[in-house]
């Protein structure tokens, strides 16, 4: 497969895994932010080929494990009212909410269809005229801007049963609060590579000029980020800080424009609630006036209340999904990590997705190392 | 005859004696199940084999088969990977009210061909009939026996340090081509399962190599669940290697569109055999020259480091983990 | 978030696009990539275009593979 395979040559891994060591003198943390960097890791075995002095911490960069647990309990609160269809990413089902979890709604009689895009769930309110279609809105801005799409062509072509719910996030702000916060030492982040082809690269400069943060936007394949890892060694051993973008094929400097015109046109920004980290403002996106028709908060409004009121958010006890997302804890410090939480039976977030550290740790097992 | 199945046809009545001797019996004729008396009977010498499945499959028809094929191979396979050759089976039917005729036929007849293919004669049966909405189309289960000649023992527990491990062929093929049918997902592709009898290459494995240790089809959970299963089973590890693992291009890249890692999906016509070292090559010499062991590799060896575990070196060197499938296989966006 | 895929544009009607990736066809929408052409390689996330390859950066980004590994053989 052309772009991909040709980024998985393992005698190049191998050179560039060398090359690297032989660069790295000083102990340094990195943060692979994006969940998707998280599991390509570990998959490849790339911690393996790095060496002792190169530490790496996964970032919150999973939709599904910082989506907060009262959002999700929104969503499975609307997945029982009689008349609504609930339509999500697969990644959503097995997330364990406060009392419940979508997949457990479906077997209690729930209407939930899991989908693939939200195209799918346009077609699934075209088809169902007398239902409600409401569409769970995760992600960063590598998906916001194909939900916008989506408002929009519903807007076009008078599709008035189809809702956002949207849990849509930003990734400048957060990592401004993880920085802020100060809770570990970073000396170099890897950067999203698919949120940066919609933003581009100069959302993120406050980061190496704020914080003295060295940033490197990466592809997701193992050449990729060791690609990536090299430039991050080489910009922190010379003291030299900046945003580069190694994910040279897909991201331009300035992102997306058309993707950015379409977010701007259906969103405001607004405040999040980050699960492990809690409200962090300006950090989402939030369905603006003039489409608010779509927003499942305003037509819901009344049943939303009401579950809040009876059934009041909780995080369960000694999950610690939390810290490991900010990076604060690693999956193996946590007591419940392979005993009480297991991909089986899951407690928290990060074991569910298959882009959560506890889950990346779990399959390819960190504990082996 | 109607053109669909109603209620009727599941009352004991006219209507389901018609059902049975118009769309089964003609179809499916043998002198033990022309009788339909309550029970078949027959005689068998030796150590018998016995086993059940029960096949729900979402869509009925997909690329390369359907539910009747399914059931039939399915069942067929289970009495193999014990080496037992397939005598009988059993066949239930749960149909929803509302199945068109021509689809019930046309099953019928995929379960008769499969069944002439594995040269399996379908000896008892019974049909039910139940309301719109408490099965999904249709229902099959069907129950095997099998005899295991003298001398063999072939069981997940067998497997010792030093073994091969071999895989028949490539892995995905049937859980991708039932994905391209699903609704929401939205992907064209030529790609077939891969459902189909393995009873002959497992005749041809094991006259090859009398004492091969262990086989299994690696069926729901794909390929990494079964290798767990034998290290568990056998208390052994596994070592294997990612690379020599045949994926077809079209699974990769589905597998890549969805998400998914091809040694967790589905595969209906696959076998792992595990075999002593000095008869590795002798077996797969054996299982190329079958249609569904074309395409036949060493996948790992069995040792005794990481018991129960199953250990894969990855494309780039380093090695993981390889776990059982936990939950559903799921597309991701993520 | 992250995944996303590169798939090779076959055909273009309307805001939609017929792809191919390893012999498997999918329809998209290039709603996000109005400049896409046919014979272009698509990024493709749940659904849609969200970006369009660069095949000369790809190409730029193996020579300096090469490149690195040459220089990492001379020392």
């Amino acid at each position: 497969m052309k772009f991909i395979d040709e980024y998985q040559n393992s005698e190049l891994a191998k050179k560039l895994a060398q090359r690297i060591t032989g660069h790295s003198v000083r102990s340094i943390r990195l943060m692979e932010f994006c969940g998707g960097h998280t599991h390509a890791i570990m998959r490849y075995g790339i911690r393996q080929l790095l060496p002792e002095t190169i530490e790496m911490k996964s970032g919150p960069g999973c939709p599904v494990c910082v989506t907060a647990i009262g959002d999700l309990d929104k969503a499975i609160a609307l997945a029982h009212s009689p008349g609504v269809i609930i339509t999500t990413f697969g990644d959503m089902m097995r997330v364990p909410g406060s009392y419940s979890s979508l997949q457990q709604a479906k077997a209690e009689g729930a209407n939930i269809r899991v989908v693939y895009s939200t195209m799918d769930a346009l077609e699934i309110a075209t088809a169902s005229p007398n239902k409600s279609v409401i569409f769970i809105g995760i992600g960063f801005e590598t998906t916001a801007p194909t939900i916008a799409a989506s408002i929009v062509k519903a807007e076009k072509e008078r599709i008035g049963n189809f809702y956002v719910l949207s849990f849509l996030k930003l990734t400048p702000p957060v990592m401004k609060a993880l920085l802020g916060l100060g809770e570990i030492k970073l000396d170099g982040i890897i950067g999203p590579g698919h949120v940066c082809v919609i933003t581009g690269s100069h959302p993120y400069g406050f980061i190496p000029e704020k914080y003295g943060v060295a940033y490197v936007i990466s592809g997701f394949e193992p050449l990729d980020i060791l690609l990536s890892v090299d430039k991050l060694v080489q910009q922190i051993e010379t003291g030299s800080p900046k945003v580069e973008i190694a994910y040279r094929r897909g991201v331009k400097p300035e992102g997306n424009r058309k993707a950015l015109e379409l977010m701007q046109q259906v969103f405001e920004i607004d405040g999040a609630d980050w699960r492990g980290i809690g409200i962090v403002p300006q950090s989402g996106l939030k369905i603006n006036k003039e489409y608010q028709h779509f927003d499942a908060n305003n037509a819901f409004s009344g049943l939303l209340r009401s579950a809040r009121n009876d059934k009041p958010a909780k995080e369960p006890k000694g999950c610690r999904c939390g810290d490991v997302v900010r990076g604060a804890a690693t999956p193996l410090e946590c007591k419940l990590f392979g005993k009480a939480c297991t991909p089986e039976k899951p407690i928290g977030p990060c074991m569910v997705s298959s882009e959560g550290a506890c889950a990346a740790y779990y399959q390819y097992g960190a504990s082996y190392e | 005859m109607n053109d669909t199945i109603l209620l009727a046809h599941g009352s004991g009545g006219k209507l389901s004696h018609d059902l049975v001797e118009r769309k089964f019996l003609p179809l499916l004729a043998n002198p033990l199940l022309d009788k339909l008396d309550d029970s078949a009977i027959f005689e068998a010498n030796g150590r018998l084999a016995f086993t059940t499945d029960s096949y729900v499959v979402n869509p009925i028809f997909f690329p390369g088969g359907d539910i009747g094929r399914l059931a039939v191979c399915g069942t067929v396979n289970d009495l193999s990977m014990n080496g037992a050759k397939p005598l009988y089976l059993s066949l239930s039917v749960i149909i929803e009210e509302g199945l068109l005729m021509a689809d019930l036929e046309h099953i019928v007849r995929s379960i008769k061909a499969a069944a002439d293919e594995a040269q399996v004669n379908i000896i008892t049966g019974d049909t039910k009939i139940v309301n719109r909405g408490q099965a999904d189309k249709l229902f099959i289960t069907t129950s095997g026996i099998g005899i295991i000649p003298a001398g063999i023992d072939i069981s997940g527990a067998n497997a010792k340090a030093g073994d091969r491990v071999i895989l028949s062929g490539t892995i995905g093929d049937h859980g991708i081509a039932i994905m391209s049918q699903r609704e929401g997902l939205r992907f064209e592709t030529l790609l077939e399962s891969d459902c189909a009898p393995l009873n002959k290459l497992v005749a041809q494995i094991v006259e090859a190599c009398p004492n091969t240790h262990c086989l299994r089809d690696p069926t729901r959970g794909g390929l990494a669940t079964t290798l767990n299963e034998f290290a568990k089973q056998s208390n052994v590890g596994i070592a294997g290697e990612e690379d020599k693992i045949p994926v077809k291009k079209e699974v990769k890249a589905a597998c890549e569109l969805l998400g998914f890692d091809p040694i967790y999906v589905a595969n209906e016509g696959k076998l792992v055999a595990i075999v002593e070292p000095g008869d590795a090559n002798k077996v797969l010499a054996q299982m190329k020259q079958n249609c569904y062991g074309r395409d036949a590799a060493i996948i790992g060896e069995i040792t005794n480091d990481h018991t129960g575990r199953v250990i894969m070196k990855t494309k780039l060197g380093p090695s993981r983990i390889i776990d059982m499938l936990s939950g559903e296989l799921l597309p991701r966006i993520c | 978030m992250c995944l996303a895929v590169p798939v090779k544009v076959v055909s273009i009607e309307g805001d939609e696009a017929e792809t191919e990736i390893g012999g498997v066809r999918r329809r998209v929408s290039v709603a996000l990539t109005p400049e896409v052409k046919a014979g272009d390689y698509v990024l493709l996330h749940t659904g849609y275009a969200i970006g369009v390859v660069d095949e000369v950066e790809a190409k730029e980004t193996l020579k300096l593979f090469e490149e690195i590994i040459n220089l990492s053989e001379v020392h």
